[in-house]
């Protein structure tokens, strides 16, 4: 019994940091239909701001993950205007990818040519440092902040999305970009906009997920199997639907590593195939945000 | 006109066979295979430093010649890749000597190149035992999973613990680190409960501490090649509660090297290791090697034991052209090194004669802050410690 509330505690959390570290790509791929593999790319690049300015600058955690989400913003906004803008919509697949993967290798060298090969810490405040019991088992405070954040992303991600302006605005001009821009919804802006949260919220995991998926310069290549995983089970565009996936992947893969370890991976996969072998969309394609 | 032609021809192949023969004071090469790029950049950036330094101290020149490294970029283990690019190196770049190798597949692919070519081979890091059993011109500087355990294990033994478990990463040195610690434990007379083998790709440690929590062991010996997943796993390993618990950790130095101690930060604080060298390594050799570091690169913090492994290769490449005077015979170059021994910044080496694998001081590290900057202060020496896995057959 002990074992099992050990595993599902385990297993949720590392969920929720899976969750986290990829609805950020839900949102890039799923709403804005871009194949975007550099969503791993700009995860790193807001975990290395967040390090470099707490450990530079001596910001405090807080303060070094706005700035990390903020610049890393305010970074790829230009990406968004010269480069993405151009492969919206259906019909550009391939380049998406081939231009995202591009993008992908440019951001590893540059971070590899400016920072090192060497792994890089975003230090823990005090406060999210140690363990917290829940019942018989205990786990690291950092894990159970990332629970709490995730779930708040969450609830922050279904309001945003189905209960603003913003977000009808938003589905309209993805369902029907010709359409909405009759009805004189500036697509543009939201297409900027939306983008603008997809890469925020990739740097916000790429902090907050820093203690599991350590960084340095490969983190962007290493990783992005993972965040395409739980979008693909999750079903694109849907938020509820990436955190179910994430939170039944990262029990899978917990309960497997612990109870038959020398199987390695094998249950993650496993699960991946039965999953979408089942639900070829993911959980929730296009049900609800 | 065919006459000219002839003429000439003879004329610029007399010039050349002059010009080889004159060619007293030649460049000898040295080929360098290891990851420069990628995500595994840090063994070779360190080999590069390593290099510099030891030529920085002493000189470019053996004898006559120059000594000249050619770097080619291995970015993963690939031993498909690691055969072409010495065979490039040995065809077009005619080099003397190979060197580098990070990893033990690598090191195995080039040695029916080496023995063809009859050229040395001198690895800076590979551990696994079998490597210098392929061919007799292999030359070790680094270690072996089984020279650093060994004495480990024994350790372990004498502090009393009964039941231990291990958790290495499942590949060739992980495996070879897990039978070392298995059959010096059980024959000191401990007991290893489990054997967990951890998929390299790891991300979540979790499970596995919560299975080695549940195992019933006093220690565990744990494995992990140097790189991102040791933080993660080093944190698990803290976060977990298995220090509470009462649980010892010990475990080979790729752990803790020096690079990473920044990043991993108090999680390993007090961790036990064993390992050849530490930055903090209390001697005159180590100090002027850091010195010299400090000088050519700005900061001596990268400096470690893969730094030192060039270091010491270069060294053996140094040696066997003096022995040999520059002329290119693998077997003989290789025969000139065998037994010598020297003081290198992590101690007292020798060549084994019989392995070609470097004999060495294995020390016993603990994880110290000092002065503010985590260290591997060395607590225990066990000198002279062979390869204990060679021969030892799979």
């Amino acid at each position: 019994m002990e074992t099992l509330f050990g595993i599902a505690v385990d297993g949720v959390a590392y969920g929720m940091i899976l969750f986290i570290i990829s609805v950020g790509l839900s949102v890039t791929l799923g709403l804005m239909r871009v194949v975007n593999l550099a969503h791993g790319a700009f995860a790193m690049v807001g975990g290395y701001v967040a390090s470099y300015a707490a450990q530079s600058f001596g910001l405090p955690y807080a303060g070094a993950l706005v700035v990390a989400v903020l610049l890393t913003v305010l970074a790829t906004l230009p990406l968004e205007s010269l480069l993405y803008r151009r492969i919206y919509g259906h019909a550009n697949e391939l380049s998406q990818v081939l231009l995202t993967i591009g993008l992908t290798f440019v951001i590893v060298a540059s971070v590899n040519y400016l920072f090192g090969p060497s792994l890089k810490r975003i230090p823990l405040p005090e406060l999210l440092q140690g363990t917290v019991a829940l019942g018989p088992k205990s786990i690291p405070t950092h894990r159970a902040f990332v629970i709490v954040a995730g779930a708040v992303t969450l609830l922050g991600l279904w309001w945003l999305l189905e209960r603003t302006d913003f977000g009808i605005r938003l589905r309209a001009a993805v369902d029907d970009p010709a359409m909405a821009a009759a009805l004189g919804i500036r697509t543009e802006r939201l297409y900027m906009a939306t983008f603008a949260l997809g890469t925020g919220l990739a740097a916000l995991g790429g902090v907050l997920g820093a203690e599991l998926l350590p960084l340095e310069p490969y983190y962007a290549i290493r990783y992005i199997v993972l965040f395409l995983a739980v979008v693909a089970v999750g079903g694109a565009g849907s938020v509820f639907g990436s955190a179910a996936a994430a939170l039944a992947l990262g029990i899978t893969d917990t309960a497997g590593k612990y109870l038959i370890p020398n199987f390695g991976e094998f249950f993650f996969y496993a699960a991946l195939i039965l999953i979408l072998f089942r639900w070829p969309q993911g959980f929730f394609k296009g049900k609800t945000a | 006109m065919t006459t000219t032609l002839r003429k000439a021809l003879l004329g610029a192949v007399f010039a050349t066979a002059l010009g080889a023969g004159a060619a007293d004071a030649a460049t000898i090469k040295v080929g360098v295979i290891a990851p420069f790029s990628g995500p595994f950049a840090m063994f070779g950036q360190t080999f590069k430093e390593g290099i510099a330094v030891y030529q920085a101290v002493h000189g470019k020149t053996v004898g006559a010649d120059t000594v000249e490294f050619v770097f080619k970029d291995l970015d993963q283990a690939n031993p498909a890749q690691s055969k072409a690019l010495a065979q490039e190196l040995i065809v077009k770049e005619k080099v003397s000597f190979l060197a580098g190798f990070a990893f033990t597949p690598d090191a195995m692919a080039v040695a029916p190149l080496i023995d063809e070519a009859n050229i040395p081979a001198v690895i800076f890091n590979a551990a696994t035992s079998a490597i210098t059993e392929k061919s007799p011109r292999f030359v070790r500087s680094s270690f072996t999973l089984w020279q650093n355990t060994v004495p480990l294990a024994n350790h372990v033994a004498k502090l009393g613990v009964k039941k231990a478990i291990t958790a290495v990463s499942d590949y060739g040195p992980g495996i070879d680190g897990e039978a070392a610690f298995k059959a010096t434990f059980e024959k000191a007379g401990g007991a290893v409960v489990d054997t967990i083998r951890m998929p390299l790709k790891s991300t979540d440690f979790a499970p596995f501490m919560q299975r080695i929590k549940d195992s019933g062991a006093e220690a565990v010996y744990a494995f992990l090649p140097a790189g991102p997943t040791t933080l993660a796993f080093a944190k698990a390993f803290a976060d977990n509660g298995l220090k509470e618990k009462g649980i010892q950790f010990f475990g080979p130095g790729d752990i803790t090297q020096e690079p990473d101690l920044p990043a991993l930060g108090d999680a390993v604080l007090g961790m036990t290791t064993s390992f050849h060298y530490s930055q903090a390594h209390e001697s005159a050799a180590n100090k002027s090697f850091l010195a010299k570091y400090k000088e050519l690169f700005g900061s001596s913090d990268n400096a470690t034991f893969t730094s030192v492994g060039a270091y010491d290769g270069v060294h053996l490449i140094y040696t066997m052209l003096a022995k040999t005077g520059g002329k290119s015979d693998g077997l003989k170059a290789v025969e000139a090194v065998k037994g010598l021994s020297w003081e290198s910044p992590r101690g007292p080496v020798t060549i084994d004669p019989d392995s070609r694998h470097i004999r060495q001081t294995i020390y016993l590290r603990t994880v110290e802050r000092v002065n503010g900057k985590l260290q591997n202060t060395e607590k225990d020496a066990f000198p002279a410690q062979p390869d204990f896995g060679y021969k030892l057959g799979k």
